[in-house]
């Protein structure tokens, strides 16, 4: 697993106070009882760590880790290529 | 209409976190005043404070009681009145005993948020940073009542009185209203703040009413209040429901009065109290000849201590000399919303108890103000009224009348 996915997956644990070798990236936000607060928290820990922008539609249709977590590699990778 | 008795208590005070803890140390006269530690936030060594010393709660642990998430969206005020109506209702057995939708939660905060609403400013203003997803529900006054009702899963009328340090004798007297007329049978009613932050000391110390050593209610050379946190809640019920249950009955609440000075934001006018006196008197039938005890406002500045000891005198004449006063105040702090709760606290355990507490730290009382402060040990008295009295700035003022029991 790589770093994003790690780091991703530490801030979920920590959201819901849960071990992270229980979190895998198939593991659905219903699994994990992950309800509307929880997401804008979870979203707002994961902008910090990673100084993305998640924008508002994005949030809708994100149903597991692995979502989010292909999500924050596109927006790293977009925030990386504009620098360079 | 329903007589109204309390059934339950609970606390989370700078003199205990659980209401045996608050007792002792209540009628001990040990004061939970101690030197200001952990300020987040604060440079050093606090500087640009006069005074050094707070009421402080160091014995609650969060995680003892709540869990993470609960953690996450609430600040330390919603937690201690979480624990408080807990421990109340616990007591009360309230859930067992009367329907979710017949109990209402009336609580007392005027602070709300305070600290995590400090700490997301001051991350917004030196860095134009985000403010957290949960800051609006961390800190508004509600949160409390919100939060205790999801706990208890309680449905009934449910809201928070912003009344300065009046709130939470407010907030009991609305519940003792509602549950006397039948609206509801039973209510979690008190208060709860947790205050202490750096701009909140800063913003008291400018209004140089703080104490630079300790809250000396009464005293002839009192110098000021001292600032605290805290939560207490008391469950009423109706006396139908407690008799036909064979509650621990621990008092009755009897009389509910109200007024305002409409005078000035922060003098105090004999009057305003004298006439929420009056009216909690005339609420609960009883003469002036009654009262054995009054638990007094008594924030330790000179203006409250004077103004509220002439408006004893403006109600009870000149009995008004003989009548035991003290303020609970040198002892638990004023945790300003929750300050009226934690002190009809201190009154329930006094007239069940049959001991009234001292008035903490008085070397010397204040002769002028010709009151019979009750100083160095508690003092005895028979089943007798009390009134318990909060005066806020801004002129509000709320006093309840209670009753011994048995």
């Amino acid at each position: 697993m790589d770093d994003i996915a790690q780091r991703t997956i530490a801030i979920i644990a920590k959201a819901k106070n849960i071990p992270t070798d229980t979190i895998t990236l198939d593991t659905s936000f219903e699994e994990l009882n992950i309800d509307s607060l929880d997401k804008i928290n979870i979203s707002f820990e994961v902008e910090e760590a990673f100084e993305i922008a998640i924008p508002d539609e994005a949030l809708g249709s994100l149903k597991t880790v692995g979502d989010v977590v292909r999500g924050v590699e596109q927006l790293v990778a977009a925030k990386t290529a504009k620098k360079s | 209409m329903n007589r109204v008795v309390i059934t339950g208590l609970g606390c989370v005070t700078p003199i205990g976190s659980t209401v045996s803890a608050f007792r002792e140390r209540l009628f001990a006269g040990a004061t939970g005043i101690s030197p200001i530690v952990d300020v987040a936030d604060a440079p050093e060594g606090n500087p640009g404070v006069r005074f050094t010393q707070a009421a402080q709660i160091f014995d609650f642990d969060a995680t003892k009681h709540l869990d993470s998430g609960i953690i996450t969206s609430t600040n330390r005020n919603t937690q201690f009145a979480i624990v408080a109506a807990r421990q109340a209702a616990e007591q009360a057995k309230l859930k067992e005993h009367h329907l979710p939708g017949e109990i209402a939660i009336i609580m007392g905060c005027a602070c709300g948020g305070r600290s995590s609403e400090e700490s997301e400013v001051k991350n917004l203003y030196t860095r134009n940073a985000r403010a957290h997803p949960l800051t609006i529900v961390r800190t508004m006054a509600s949160a409390g009542a919100s939060n205790v009702s999801i706990d208890l899963k309680i449905t009934g009328p449910t809201l928070d009185i912003s009344t300065a340090c009046a709130s939470s004798t407010h907030a009991i007297g609305l519940a003792f209203h509602m549950v006397r007329s039948g609206m509801v049978t039973a209510a979690i009613a008190g208060g709860h703040e947790a205050p202490l932050s750096w701009g909140f000391y800063r913003a008291w110390d400018s209004m140089r009413v703080v104490s630079p050593t300790r809250c000396r209610p009464f005293a002839a050379d009192r110098d000021g209040m001292s600032l605290g946190e805290g939560a207490a809640m008391l469950v009423l019920e109706t006396l139908e429901s407690a008799e036909a249950r064979n509650a621990t009955i621990f008092a009755e609440i009897v009389g509910f009065g109200m007024s305002a000075d409409a005078n000035h934001i922060t003098q105090p006018q004999a009057e305003g109290a004298a006439l929420a006196m009056r009216k909690a008197l005339a609420d609960a039938g009883v003469s002036p000849d009654e009262v054995g005890y009054i638990s007094a406002h008594g924030t330790g500045t000179q203006a409250n201590d004077a103004t509220e000891s002439a408006a004893i005198h403006q109600v009870f004449g000149e009995r008004a000399a003989r009548i035991p006063v003290s303020s609970t105040k040198g002892l638990h702090g004023h945790s300003i919303g929750a300050s009226g709760a934690l002190e009809a606290l201190a009154t329930t355990l006094a007239l069940q108890e049959g001991r009234l507490p001292q008035n903490g730290d008085v070397a010397e009382p204040d002769a002028a103000l010709k009151v019979d402060l009750i100083v160095k040990e508690p003092r005895a008295t028979g089943p007798t009224v009390a009134l318990s009295n909060s005066l806020a700035f801004g002129g509000l003022n709320a006093v309840i009348a209670l009753r011994s029991w048995g």
